[in-house]
């Protein structure tokens, strides 16, 4: 079985521009804006990481820039990350449109920590809680 | 933002480091026939990986590396999500999470997250 390698300092880029989009969404209070950057997850978690506007910024003004040898990694961790983040900007608009400003709150600042620390620290979320999630569900369906 | 910063440096810091196992256990952590080769004569490294995990990826290929030319020396990467039976009698939590077996297959210590060259090396030299 062979896995799509892609630039990995692609998806990286992204986590960057995430966390920015992110954090003016947090300290602004602003649902339109965290709409948007839920498509941008939607695109990354269903299509691929490579196919969204931030991956086109990186192709097309960062990566001509950079001369280094391009270190390739799997597809399916960022399109894991990329998963994660839909579903925590699906909880924060959905949070927002019911009038609950805590937990929009709460959701946008869990991505953002998220993003931040892929961004920053190169932080592999699926590596943390994959396998605990796996656990967890394989252990609900046994005792069912 | 700090919170995570700080995290993130005491995170960044921890991963790879080798804890040795709990000296008290003696029994082998798996059988060769979990394992599915025979243990290494003086060592096995047991490498649990998963899909969504880019440093699995890098540690498979540094302790290949590593591991290329020492004959007593067995390296296994077991798909966590496939032996989820031994993942959970384990205790194995994040991936990728490398166990160091004797040449009786009992845990003498594990690294958590990906390991930097000279800890895998320094690892393998403290195995008798």
């Amino acid at each position: 079985m062979t896995n799509t390698l892609i630039d990995a300092r692609g998806p990286r880029f992204g986590a960057t521009l995430t966390t920015v989009v992110l954090a003016i969404a947090l300290v602004t209070h602003w649902p339109e804006l965290i709409a948007l950057q839920l498509i941008v997850f939607a695109v990354g978690a269903f299509a691929s990481p490579t196919k969204t506007p931030y991956a086109f910024i990186y192709k097309k003004y960062v990566k001509p820039r950079l001369a280094h040898e391009v270190p390739l990694e799997d597809v399916r961790p960022p399109k894991f990350a990329q998963l994660v983040g839909f579903i925590f900007t699906v909880v924060a608009l959905a949070a927002s449109i019911s009038g609950i400003d805590g937990l929009f709150t709460a959701a946008v600042a869990l991505c953002l920590a998220a993003a931040f620390l892929n961004s920053a620290f190169n932080f592999c979320l699926g590596c943390q809680i994959y396998l605990l999630f796996t656990r967890l569900t394989q252990r609900s369906n046994a005792t069912v | 933002m700090i919170l995570a910063s700080a995290f993130g440096f005491w995170f960044n810091a921890s991963r790879g480091r080798i804890k040795g196992a709990n000296s008290a256990v003696k029994a082998p952590a798996l059988s060769a026939a979990e394992l599915g080769t025979p243990f290494g004569s003086r060592v096995t490294l047991l490498q649990f990986s998963s899909a969504f995990c880019s440093p699995c990826r890098a540690t498979r290929a540094l302790i290949a590396d590593i591991t290329a030319d020492m004959a007593d020396v067995v390296h296994v990467d077991m798909d966590a999500e496939s032996h989820l039976d031994l993942v959970n009698r384990l205790n194995i939590i994040s991936t990728p999470t490398t166990l160091i077996l004797n040449s009786a297959g009992v845990e003498v210590g594990r690294a958590i997250g990906a390991p930097k060259r000279n800890q895998v090396v320094t690892a393998l030299a403290s195995v008798v």
